[in-house]
């Protein structure tokens, strides 16, 4: 463990797709099972090695899955939860969708990536319906990934579009989960959140200061 | 001999099915899913159906061609919207079908406990969320739980890979999906597959879905 690991590091811009899913790959323990949510959360597989010993599960019922399939690979029956073709590793395994979701509620699964609208400084996460009038909700496995893993890691900016802050005092959108993610993981910044506290672990081209002017209303400690 | 009937094709598989049946459709995607069984549904004509599958149809073709023939009453699903379900955002949004929406860990936990027998149970998902309203709730160590009752089809469509002539069933990686518990959920279980193997055929310790949950079998697609 490096404890003199800086936390501010301003002598670089924010950290690339790449970078960022390259520092979540960083922590995710050897030998953990993770369920990677759809989009960004995805491209954390590209850094977890085979020596690594991860397992990447899919809710749609598959442990051991590997990368997206190309050419011949292709097989219309082994698909990802965002339905696109995988291929399986060796020693994967197949399983129905309420033993799937049992594996994830029941506590099995140690880390679970997901993205988010927002994310309340409590832990609680807001992903899967922007309560707009006109929306179709669709929920999908959202609500048993953040119920069920060990640890739920939210790979978000911090600001969106509009520079509204994503990480609030309080979701102003519908709730997915309850006091559940335990990091958030931005091109600027990782942040922790425990006992209703966050807690600033790395900034990348900005500074804790920064961060503080961006995200009123919160109390943000650096590690 | 056993009870399961073997149909000559998907039109004879699907007779019966009476209007305001629920109807357990299995399939994440195009994996798994009872595409010809389905069709067979759409020329059987029943009306004011409740469908139970994952998603609410894709494209023009399948579910989405029994919901724009307005068949379908209403939906239980987990994931509604997709970049190709224009067929159910229309008729969501022209409020001509009704949406239950359901986190798919519930889904098919309501589908299993169907199928087992299970009167109702203790659930965390989605506690303190907006789908939990009008839900019993109770504090499980600490925990809010939902309470949620196990949803029992009338027919469920299941597409799996083999069957043998006794009515066991094998699945093909991830197509597997809703197949198992919806095929044990359904009053009456109608499946395809894409063979049918002898007796004896199966190992007995890869079967998947047991022939006393398999009524009806039809074989579909190309022989090999």
């Amino acid at each position: 463990m490096n404890l003199e690991r800086t936390v501010e590091h301003t002598d670089r811009g924010p950290l690339s797709k790449d970078e960022l899913a390259a520092r979540v790959a960083r922590d995710i323990p050897d030998g953990a099972y993770v369920n990677l949510g759809i989009g960004r959360p995805t491209l954390v597989a590209d850094h977890l090695t085979p020596e690594s010993g991860v397992v990447l599960h899919t809710e749609n019922g598959m442990l051991g899955m590997g990368r997206a399939a190309v050419g011949d690979e292709i097989d219309p029956d082994l698909v990802n939860a965002g339905k696109i073709p995988v291929v399986e590793t060796p020693g994967a395994s197949y399983f129905h969708h309420a033993d799937s979701f049992a594996m994830m509620r029941g506590g099995h699964l140690d880390v679970c990536v997901l993205g988010a609208y927002q994310v309340a400084v409590n832990g609680d996460l807001a992903n899967w319906h922007t309560g707009a009038p006109d929306a179709i909700p669709a929920v999908g496995g959202a609500m048993d990934l953040a119920t069920g893993a060990k640890a739920v890691f939210v790979v978000m900016p911090l600001l969106g579009r509009d520079s509204s802050p994503k990480l609030v005092p309080t979701c102003t959108y519908p709730l997915t989960g309850v006091r559940c993610v335990s990091r958030i993981y931005s091109e600027d910044a990782v942040v922790s959140l425990a006992g209703g506290e966050a807690v600033v672990e790395e900034t990348w081209g900005t500074t804790v200061a920064e961060l503080r002017e961006r995200l009123p209303g919160l109390v943000l400690r650096e590690r | 001999m056993s009870r399961t009937r073997f149909l000559d094709d998907a039109d004879a598989a699907v007779a019966g099915v009476v209007d305001g049946s629920t109807v357990l459709i299995g399939g994440f995607g195009a994996a798994g899913q009872p595409v010809e069984l389905i069709d067979a549904l759409l020329r059987q004509g029943a009306r004011d159906l409740t469908v139970v599958n994952n998603n609410a149809g894709n494209g023009d073709v399948g579910l989405a061609a029994l919901l724009a023939a307005g068949r379908v009453r209403k939906i239980v699903c987990s994931f509604p919207r997709q970049s190709d379900s224009w067929v159910f955002d229309e008729l969501y949004r022209a409020g001509r079908i009704e949406l239950e929406l359901v986190p798919q860990g519930t889904l098919a936990e309501r589908l299993r406990a169907a199928g087992a027998g299970i009167g109702a149970f203790y659930c965390p998902t989605g506690a303190g969320t907006p789908l939990a309203e009008g839900k019993e709730t109770r504090v499980i160590d600490g925990r809010e739980h939902l309470l949620e009752f196990p949803i029992h089809g009338d027919v469920a469509l299941v597409k799996a890979h083999l069957a043998d002539e006794f009515g066991n069933l094998v699945y093909r990686k991830t197509a597997r999906n809703f197949g198992p518990v919806m095929a044990a959920a359904a009053r009456t279980s109608v499946v395809q597959v894409s063979d049918v193997v002898p007796t004896g055929g199966l190992d007995p310790e890869v079967v998947v879905t047991p022939a006393i949950h398999v009524d009806r079998v039809v074989r579909v697609g190309v022989a090999a």
